[in-house]
């Protein structure tokens, strides 16, 4: 049996908690408790922005939260589980709960693991969830994406839309599930509307708990830094994306929106400002850089996502803003200053 | 950061500071736009390129006032020198106009982008990748942006082919047309003079992947540059066709060749 109930799972008040999904346009805002309230899947409840967007919609849905990798605390009215998306016991959560939506955040990061387990995770694992989707009846899911998917190129155009070309598994092997992955999301979001599909291509991510490459980088005291390079970058705060997560499922327009604010900086820059100190790494010949990276093994930086610290991957973020009426509350200073400040309290 | 800072201290003037303020330029909180534009590493590279503008290149301009002090705007003029000089020239003469100020956008070509130190340098300038999409998304951000339409065929040219203007691109002119922008054109006279070019070692240049390796001296010569910015043309749609856009295209070309011999007929020889 692969499914391991949580302690704190109420699975008889979730079995009679049936509630209707409404039609595009949004679910009830503030639906009382003791209503009967929709009931929402969230994958990868684990980490720090599921946990956000957790506790942004746990007042208003009945939550059911997956993690393949822990079983995550969760608070009374909640289900728990650890499961593998493409173990044959995920069935059973849709079989226990009527599942309306599902926010799907649980992507293994570009340095977990390899990239075949990465593949079968997040390409064959999101590939078995939109299918129970479809096979149970669910009508929404909001997919977590990257920008990665882009892929670092010297010759990117600035403010890259919805649909500039995703040309990261170019670049490297250890990419392709980022974009398998996105693929497939945009091959069910046209040929099953039903299923109303979001998917979010957010920016580089940062903030307090994020654990990705980027947030790695920024909480060293010495960071590499490639001789010549600085590219432009962006930055959203955690809780500015858990908002955008949380917003996009609540209105509901099916389609492909970039997340990001409009406010960009230089890499480099960003490394002074969050208190890194950039320690300065050949860049060419094109492989001394990559051999470095490897010698060296950090999550933070990975030999695949050297590009990204050389050449600009800049969003255009728009669509998202005029269709949901985004505006992220915090600015590039505050981002900097978490990770600045757990420094100098010793923290980081 | 240090050496910036340093150099902006002995470099940037309060008057290069103070019109540079005075440029409006939409940028984030930490003076970046989204190409990579920094406003201050702008006065920086302002400050350094005077001596050459003033003293080096002793630059006269004419029709300054014809440049409107905001909105988007396509600067079309004839590329020449072998370097893009005439690019810098142009940029630092709308830079510090005392009319309006405007810091504008050169596209340049993609193997920069490439280059360390040299790509971000030249997009902290203002400078950035010659992409359609780039000119597109720049042009809705009401920015100013210079295009040589002749592109290397007009940089590179050899000493025989001096003043002549070589095929332009169309790319600007549906640019243009599809994003209603003004052109101005401009005719630059001096800048031929600056690499005299007998000829061209194009085997040398295939082996080095390089666009042309051209004979020449070693730096450029302090000729006298003078820049004549023309009056604003505004070209409206449908575009018909091709055709119909290369005729639209000679006008501009017509235009800057008046600018061109203008220029030659007030000018007493290559350093006056």
């Amino acid at each position: 049996m692969d499914i391991r109930i949580s302690e704190g799972g109420d699975m008889q008040h979730m079995d009679s908690a049936v509630g209707v999904l409404p039609e595009a346009g949004g679910l009830p805002a503030g639906v009382r408790v003791g209503e009967k309230r929709p009931q929402v899947l969230v994958t990868g409840a684990g980490g720090a922005l599921a946990q956000m967007v957790i506790s942004l919609l746990k007042d208003r849905y009945q939550l059911v939260l997956v993690d393949f990798r822990r079983r995550v605390r969760i608070d009374e009215g909640m289900a728990s589980y650890q499961v593998e998306y493409n173990k044959r016991g995920f069935e059973d959560i849709f079989r226990r709960h009527k599942i309306e939506a599902v926010i799907h955040l649980g992507r293994m990061g570009v340095y977990e693991s390899t990239h075949r387990y990465r593949y079968n995770q997040n390409v064959l694992g999101t590939k078995r969830l939109l299918d129970l989707c479809l096979k149970y009846g669910v009508h929404q899911v909001v997919v977590l994406s990257t920008y990665f998917v882009y892929g670092a190129s010297p010759y990117n155009p600035a403010l890259l839309s919805e649909e500039a070309p995703l040309k990261a598994s170019e670049l490297t092997m250890d990419l392709v599930d980022s974009v398998e992955l996105e693929n497939l999301a945009s091959i069910y979001l046209w040929k099953h509307p039903e299923l109303n599909i979001t998917i979010l291509r957010p920016t580089n991510i940062a903030g307090p708990g994020v654990l990705n490459s980027l947030s790695l980088m920024l909480s060293r005291k010495f960071a590499p830094a490639l001789l010549g390079f600085s590219p432009m970058m962006q930055f959203i705060h955690v809780e500015d994306m858990a908002d955008a997560i949380v917003l996009a499922f609540e209105k509901n327009v099916p389609g492909i929106y970039n997340v990001a604010a409009n406010d960009w900086v230089a890499f480099r820059e960003a490394l002074v400002q969050c208190g890194c100190t950039p320690v300065p790494v050949p860049s060419v010949p094109e492989n001394l850089p990559r051999r470095i990276s490897r010698a060296l093994g950090w999550k933070a930086w990975p030999a695949y996502l050297l590009n990204y610290y050389k050449y600009p991957v800049i969003l255009d973020g728009s669509l998202f803003k005029s269709t949901f009426g985004f505006k992220p509350k915090r600015s590039l200073a505050d981002i900097f200053a978490h990770y600045r400040e757990k420094k100098e309290m010793g923290i980081l | 950061m240090a050496l910036r800072d340093l150099l902006k201290k002995y470099v940037v003037s309060e008057k290069t500071n103070e019109i540079v303020n005075r440029i409006p330029k939409p940028v984030g909180s930490f003076g970046y736009d989204p190409w990579g534009y920094n406003s201050e590493t702008f006065k920086l590279g302002l400050g350094l390129f005077r001596p050459f503008f003033e003293r080096y290149f002793r630059v006269e301009t004419h029709g300054l006032e014809n440049i409107p002090p905001e909105g988007r705007l396509l600067i079309i003029g004839n590329h020449s020198g072998q370097l893009p000089i005439d690019g810098a020239l142009v940029g630092y003469a709308l830079a510090t106009n005392p009319h309006a100020p405007r810091a504008v956008r050169a596209m340049i070509e993609r193997v920069f982008t490439t280059l360390p130190y040299v790509g971000n340098m030249l997009n902290k300038w203002g400078a950035v990748l010659g992409d359609p999409e780039n000119c597109v998304k720049m042009l809705r951000n009401d920015e100013a942006i210079i295009v040589f339409p002749e592109g290397i065929r007009g940089s590179g040219k050899p000493w025989s082919e001096r003043y002549k203007l070589q095929r332009f691109g169309l790319g600007f002119m549906h640019l243009a047309i599809t994003e209603r922008t003004p052109i101005i054109p401009v005719g630059i006279v001096g800048c031929e003079e600056t690499m005299p070019t007998p000829f061209h070692l194009k085997t040398l240049a295939k082996l080095l992947g390089i666009p042309y390796a051209p004979v020449t001296t070693p730096v450029p010569l302090p000729t006298k540059v003078r820049i004549y910015f023309g009056k604003p043309m505004v070209f409206e749609g449908p575009i018909l066709g091709e055709d119909d856009t290369a005729v639209k295209v000679e006008r501009v070309k017509d235009e800057i060749r008046a600018l061109i011999q203008r220029g030659l007929s007030e000018r007493d020889g290559w350093f006056q």
